[in-house]
């Protein structure tokens, strides 16, 4: 005979779910309240929101003239951000991948030391590098090229250790080198895939590069500190509208590169 | 027999080669290397010092204006603001996701352009528009959050709803169900364990965003480092910066393990 | 040919995972210069791990392999590429670099012949573009020289590794189970290639096999191995058609003299 399986206490009342739902909830009350969150100041100055976006829907065309040059900047900024920062990673995805080098120590380094990159938000290095190097742009390439490192690496290390190991195993035993070996059998391998983690990099490298000039650290963020400064919010329009066009226009020649690649 | 290359397979990489040298070219020009200041040695050399030497007396006062009274700041920005933009995010997805076949799209077109707008927008913009609106403080920092997440999770999740399996569903419909019996009975629960992934990775972005949006004022870690790093005290900013990324790491290492956990 | 000069030598060795796994047993085997040695044994007998501890691709746990009377076992960074440049090696799965054209792979077998920083630089000598070009040849691929390396079957795939195999201008090519993904056709130019390389270049060619159809047609010697020991090493001439059974079923565990 058939019985049907009883559902234990906890299956039926979906008890795991309810308790995380339960701890979350609290959370964000907690949360809330800790950072004074109050729904009714959020909708009397709501009007004081939409008072900036109107004015932000009659942007002030005549400013465009202004925004060419420092959206060429960002341009350069991401491309070279991406390029110093990709060719760093290199040397430091080989020694981070498992299939590669099999010394844990130097390994969790390498590992520890990317890890350790990839935390840092690309504004507060941003305003670290605006006070080494200075305002302008080499604070934003320096702030691109770190993070760009930190990002490809990883992406970078990780294709590396689905290679096929025997072009590897071929090289080592026609007597090559560690660095031969790397060079023949393991670069080839990724080499498209590195291509498109350049382009994917740079993409969006391109979206952070848009606002670094808010700290100063060249481009077209400049712009934006300065029309947010001066409550020219038309401007600011003008600025919010170019970042949107190079974003899109970037995405997309990149995309359709990326696409050639695979 | 001697194979001659054709004219691509001899030239290809050049042209490739050519074309990225003329690119990089550009834009190098476009950056003045002399841009380095002559102090540049002397302030690394102090940030360095600093670091070795952080400010450790910054760490806990009990003032509330503290390393780890406001680091707790940052993360309840993030958290309050990325469970907030995942509530809201849920209808921007499926206004955005493609559920039909064939047809035109022009309700997911829109609903996706909508979200590539709101995610290009600068979070910093959004946060100074709420700093108008409620003042500064962590709660500007909470709505720039909500808001500005909604760009990236209304995508993530509209693809996870687009990429959901969809024979439930016709099996719901086939047996007489309609459009709402799909949603609570195929739908939901479907895409809810996606859903929550997705937000957890996203309240890693979160979080580090939050630490700088105190830069413009709306709360968080953000406003004493860029305070401390206009007057220089490297100490400080040397603990600061510490601070932040042992909260990332923590923050990075929690949220992976759960991600896991999930699938 | 030089009949009877030791070219490899086995004393005494062991081989043991770490997992534990016994790889080798007590193997002691002599090979000598221009000998096509075939080598036979269920999967799992050791033949990998014999051939792998010839060229140092893995370390042994105990005894000595010389190779021409140097040793490989203690040979460490140059004088190991140097050993190592004198034995090529045939690979199951080829091992070419898919994304690779034919004549680069071809030239990744040289590589041992010029310092690393020549080699990144893409600077071989006019010769040995041209010798890349003439082993093709030899393999019958010679219209394949551009083509990238996943353009090709696989028992074209193979005959590339030859000749990326013969760029090192090895005394000893050492081949394990060279045939195995290949159809029967194919199967029969690798195999015609490694005896013609035999027979006209004077290499001592050593080939984990597990056809014992094939190992009579063209081995010069058979060599048997059974759960990492070596249990059946005769002349060809001297091959019965039982014996392989002995190899196979394990009715007879001693070793077999020639
Ligand atoms: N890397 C390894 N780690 C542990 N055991 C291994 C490894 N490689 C091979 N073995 C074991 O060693 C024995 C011999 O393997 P192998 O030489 O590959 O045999 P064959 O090539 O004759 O099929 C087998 O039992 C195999 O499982
Ligand atoms: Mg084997």
């Amino acid at each position: 005979m058939n019985t049907i399986p009883k559902k234990s206490f906890a299956q039926k009342w979906h008890i795991k779910a309810l308790v995380w739902t339960a701890i979350v909830l609290a959370l964000f009350i907690a949360s809330c309240a800790m950072t004074g969150v109050d729904v009714g100041a959020f909708l009397t100055g709501f009007n004081q929101f939409m008072q900036i976006f109107y004015e932000m829907l009659k942007p002030d065309w005549s400013y465009v003239p202004f925004t060419i040059k420092p959206i060429i900047q960002t341009i350069q900024m991401a491309l070279i951000g991406t390029l110093v920062g990709s060719i760093i990673a290199v040397p430091f995805a080989v020694l981070a991948a498992r299939n590669i080098v099999t010394n844990t120590v130097i390994r969790g380094t390498i590992r520890f030391i990317l890890n350790l990159v990839r935390t840092l938000p690309d504004l507060m290095l941003a305003a670290v590098f605006v006070a080494v190097v200075g305002i302008g742009p080499m604070a934003g390439v320096l702030t691109l090229a770190i993070f760009s490192f930190g990002m490809i690496s990883k992406l970078f290390y990780e294709a590396i250790e689905t290679i096929d190991m025997g072009p590897i195993e071929a090289l080592t035993a026609a007597g090559a080198t560690k660095t031969q070996v790397v060079w023949f059998a393991v670069l080839p391998q990724v080499y498209n895939h590195f291509l498109s983690y350049f382009l994917y990099t740079f993409e969006i490298n391109v979206r952070a590069s848009t606002i670094l000039g808010y700290l100063g650290a060249g481009g077209i963020g400049e712009l934006l500190q300065r029309s947010l400064g001066q409550f020219r919010y038309d401007r600011t329009a003008i600025v919010v509208i170019g970042t949107f066009i190079v974003v899109v226009v970037v995405d997309t020649l990149s995309n359709q590169l990326r696409e050639r690649l695979q | 027999m001697t194979i001659k290359k054709t004219f691509w397979q001899k030239y290809e990489a050049w042209i490739w080669a050519l074309i990225f040298v003329i690119i990089y070219v550009w834009a190098f020009s476009g950056i003045p290397v002399t841009g380095i200041q002559a102090v540049a040695g002397e302030v690394t050399k102090s940030i360095l010092h600093g670091l070795f030497h952080p400010d450790f007396s910054y760490v806990y006062t009990g003032d509330g204006e503290d390393l780890i009274s406001l680091l707790l700041q940052t993360l309840a920005i993030a958290f309050a603001g990325t469970i907030a933009s995942a509530l809201l995010s849920i209808p921007f997805a499926f206004w955005a996701a493609r559920t039909k076949k064939g047809g035109t799209h022009l309700g997911s077109s829109s609903g996706k352009l909508f979200l590539t707008i709101v995610r290009t927008f600068p979070e910093i913009v959004m946060a100074i528009m709420f700093i108008k609106a409620v003042g500064p403080g962590p709660f500007a920092g909470v709505l720039a959050v909500s808001f500005h997440s909604i760009g990236m999770l209304g995508k993530l999740f509209a693809e996870a709803v687009e990429e959901i399996d969809r024979r439930p569903a016709e099996a719901i419909i086939a047996a007489g169900g309609t459009q709402f019996d799909v949603l609570i009975h195929a739908t939901i629960p479907a895409v809810i364990p996606e859903f929550i992934s997705l937000t957890l990775y996203r309240f890693e972005i979160a979080v580090r965003s939050a630490s700088i949006l105190g830069l413009v004022g709306a709360g968080g870690i953000g406003a004493p480092l860029i305070f401390a790093i206009g007057t220089r005290w490297w100490p400080r900013v040397a603990i600061i910066l510490l601070g932040i990324i042992v909260m990332v790491t923590v923050i990075d290492f929690i949220s992976g393990y759960l991600r896991k956990k999930l699938v | 040919m030089q009949e009877g000069t030791p070219i490899i030598e086995f004393n005494d060795v062991n081989k043991v995972y770490p997992n534990g796994t016994v790889g080798l047993d007590n193997i002691n085997l002599t090979i000598n210069k221009g000998e096509f040695v075939v080598i036979v044994g269920l999967s799992g007998a050791g033949k990998s791990t014999l051939l792998r501890a010839a060229n140092r691709l893995h370390d042994v746990s105990s005894g000595e392999i010389l190779i021409d009377g140097q040793s490989i076992v203690t040979a460490k960074g140059k004088q190991l590429r140097e050993v190592r440049r004198n034995i090529a090696m045939i690979f199951q799965n080829f091992n070419l670099v898919k994304r690779s054209t034919v004549e680069k792979n071809i030239l990744n077998g040289r590589v041992g012949y010029y310092p690393t920083w020549k080699t990144i630089f893409g600077l071989f000598s006019a010769a040995d573009k041209q010798q890349a070009a003439a082993n093709l040849q030899r393999v019958n691929l010679g219209e394949k020289l551009y083509s990238r390396a996943d353009e090709l079957s696989g028992g074209q795939q193979q005959r590339v590794a030859i000749a990326r195999a013969l760029m090192q201008e090895p005394k000893i090519m050492l081949a394990d189970e060279p045939i195995a993904s290949l159809d029967p056709r194919t199967t029969v130019m690798v195999m015609d290639d490694l005896k013609k390389l035999n027979e006209e270049l004077g290499i001592t060619v050593v080939v984990n096999l597990h056809s014992v159809s094939l190992a009579k047609q063209y081995a010069s010697r058979v060599v048997g191995l059974r759960a990492g020991k070596l249990v059946y090493d005769k002349q060809i001439g001297d091959v019965q058609d039982g014996d392989f059974d002995e190899i196979y079923d394990g009715k007879n565990q001693e070793v077999k003299e020639a």
